[in-house]
């Protein structure tokens, strides 16, 4: 062995620790808490209602909000990767602000929006649906928070799309949004499909603006919080244990899909 | 027939300035000029791609310069191929066919047609990702082939194939031509051009500076940047100051043969007219110059000395006379031309 692949290794041990301390940082609280659980209350945690329908709730209203804000989201993103324009920089700038602001703010600049009182919460009961408590303000809520993700990773799939290609096609007598539908969206699929399990992923698991615009009916995370301040750490653990499996559960699951996909 | 009148375009770093041509029906025209001469953005403002800042362009007549790209009939093959990578071939060289509505047996019937010109049949069902760029191109080429385009764009077509490749892809290209098929052709390379033109366009700094068959430019290259690019090698400015003398380059006077006096501004000769001997030689030969060899080049079957005489001067021997003569760089050499060799253009 030479100076310098033993100079490497020694390099590569100490990246390989800081690392592992990381990872360790990420793993032991989730792993703790697995780990002082009771089996019994997690079996009668897992049977009872309110944390089954709170589940479902949380799952399909995030799958819908993601779905719904996906047909506006995935153009936004072709759009920002094929065109340079005066302001761009600002759009990727709003685009990405629900990542940096508090969620609890976010929810209070939401609920400003949809309440009964604002022109859009009045439209919105005109039609007979009430934002405020109803699962499609908790969708919006999700949305708000997670829909940055999807446009990034699309935008980036799309960058990554050769725009030869595009050019190709449209030569090969393809209107615009056939090379859309048959070059650009097939060959940014992945990305985008890893954009939509992050974004499903995240608003499932957001809590602060969904408080805000409906504490009812109650998502997974807000439930744990309630079971935690009403009955404490030890009511509160199996139900945070469940989700957690759960949404493990569907992030391998989709992650396995988009690998695939390769 | 395509008629380019005045095409002009501006970019950051380079610019087409005021480019005219035409290719008539069925003819075979290479558009000859070095890397980033803008070669590629022109075949790109003729299929529609990129917009001009002016001219026009027609084809058999009608004004297509602001048609959409999909309504041209001008069919492109990009220098990359751009396969879709995500395609079967037979897929891929279906793709126009599916633009154009057409049924599916017409699809089909087409598809393998083009295949089979294209001698890649048994390849119709693989990935492109598992072909070779040989056989990407012919894909390419059968896909751009199935919009039956007017005019068939070729950016590069030979410039990334190795030599047996190379010389199949440029026969199929002529017998393509020969069938009708209407060709412009980008290239850096003079040879690829001179096997293949009918007439040959060269861009130099974003203008045509000059236009003709291969014969009249390799015979009569308007400037120095043509000359090189035809191999010739000794090209120089030179101004008539008799009947029988020039000066090339304001440097080095030479008798040249009595040619009618005129509008000359250039001269050259070839670099397999040039004589190199040890000794000043007693002999007809009017210009020689004694000089000090600068580099010597091998090539296959040659070696070209450069020699240092007040110009620059390339001579090119047989490798037996190199051997013979045991020329070494930095010797001192003369350097003859008959004064018929040189060609005031």
């Amino acid at each position: 062995m030479t100076d310098t692949s033993l100079k490497y290794s020694l390099f590569k041990l100490t990246m390989i620790f800081l690392g592992g301390l990381v990872l360790l940082f990420i793993i032991a609280p989730i792993a703790g808490m697995f780990i002082s659980n009771s089996g019994s209350g997690l079996a009668e945690v897992s049977s009872n209602k309110d944390v089954i329908n709170s589940i479902k709730l949380t799952l399909t209203v995030s799958f819908f909000s993601t779905v719904i804000f996906a047909i506006g989201a995935i153009p936004l993103a072709y759009f920002l990767a094929r065109n340079n324009f005066w302001g761009k920089q600002i759009v990727s700038g709003i685009i990405d602000l629900p990542v940096v602001i508090p969620h609890s703010a976010a929810g209070i600049a939401l609920l400003g929006f949809v309440s009964r009182d604002t022109f859009v919460g009045k439209a919105a009961g005109a039609v007979g649906l009430d934002f405020v408590g109803h699962p499609a303000g908790i969708a919006i809520a999700m949305a708000f928070v997670s829909v940055p993700y999807l446009i990034n990773a699309a935008r980036d799939g799309f960058s990554a799309v050769p725009e030869r290609l595009e050019k190709a096609a449209l030569n090969l007598g393809a209107s615009p949004a056939r090379v859309f539908f048959t070059i650009a969206l097939p060959l940014a699929w992945r990305s985008i499909l890893s954009g939509l399990i992050l974004m499903f992923a995240r608003g499932m698991s957001e809590f602060g603006a969904v408080i805000i615009i409906a504490y009812h009916p109650m998502i997974t995370p807000v439930l744990i919080y309630e079971w935690f301040g009403a009955f404490g750490l030890d009511y509160a653990r199996p139900v945070a244990t469940i989700f957690i499996v759960v949404c493990l559960a569907f992030f391998v699951l989709l992650r396995a899909v988009s690998s695939k996909k390769k | 027939m395509l008629r380019i009148t005045n095409i002009s375009k501006k970019f950051s770093d380079f610019a087409l300035n005021e480019i005219s041509f035409t290719a008539e029906k069925g003819e075979y025209v290479v558009v000859l000029g070095t890397s980033g001469a803008g070669k590629s953005m022109l075949l790109e403002i003729l299929a529609g791609l990129v917009k001009q800042d002016k001219g026009e362009i027609f084809l058999d007549g009608s004004d297509i310069s602001h048609k959409k790209i999909q309504e041209r009939n001008i069919g492109l093959v990009f220098q990359d191929y751009a396969v879709f990578p995500h395609m079967s071939v037979r897929k891929n060289i279906a793709f126009p066919l599916k633009s154009k509505n057409a049924g599916r047996e017409e699809i089909n019937s087409i598809v393998e047609r083009l295949a089979g010109e294209m001698k890649i049949s048994h390849l119709l069902e693989r990935n492109p990702e598992t072909l070779s760029g040989g056989e990407c191109q012919r894909v390419a080429l059968a896909r751009t082939l199935a919009l039956d385009p007017a005019v068939l764009l070729l950016d590069e077509p030979l410039s990334s194939l190795d030599a047996s490749v190379r010389f199949e892809m440029q026969s199929m290209l002529r017998k393509l031509n020969q069938n009708g098929q209407t060709i412009i052709h980008v290239t850096h390379d003079f040879f690829e051009a001179a096997a293949l033109a009918h007439k040959i366009v060269v861009i130099h700094e974003g203008q045509v500076i000059q236009t003709g068959t291969p014969k009249e430019i390799f015979n009569n290259p308007k400037t120095k940047f043509i000359a090189n690019f035809t191999g010739i090698r000794n090209f120089f400015s030179a101004k008539r100051i008799s009947e029988n003398i020039a000066i090339l380059d304001d440097k080095l006077k030479v008798v040249v043969a009595g040619e009618k006096v005129g509008q000359y501004t250039n001269a050259y000769f070839r670099a397999e007219d040039v004589v190199l001997s040890k000794n000043k030689l007693e002999s007809s030969i009017a210009n020689e110059f004694e000089g000090t060899i600068s580099e010597i080049v091998p090539n296959v079957n040659s070696v070209e000395v450069i020699v240092d005489a007040v110009l620059k001067i390339s001579a090119i021997i047989s490798i037996q006379s190199y051997e013979k003569m045991e020329l070494k760089t930095g010797a001192k050499i003369w350097v003859g031309f008959k004064a018929s060799t040189i060609k005031m253009v």
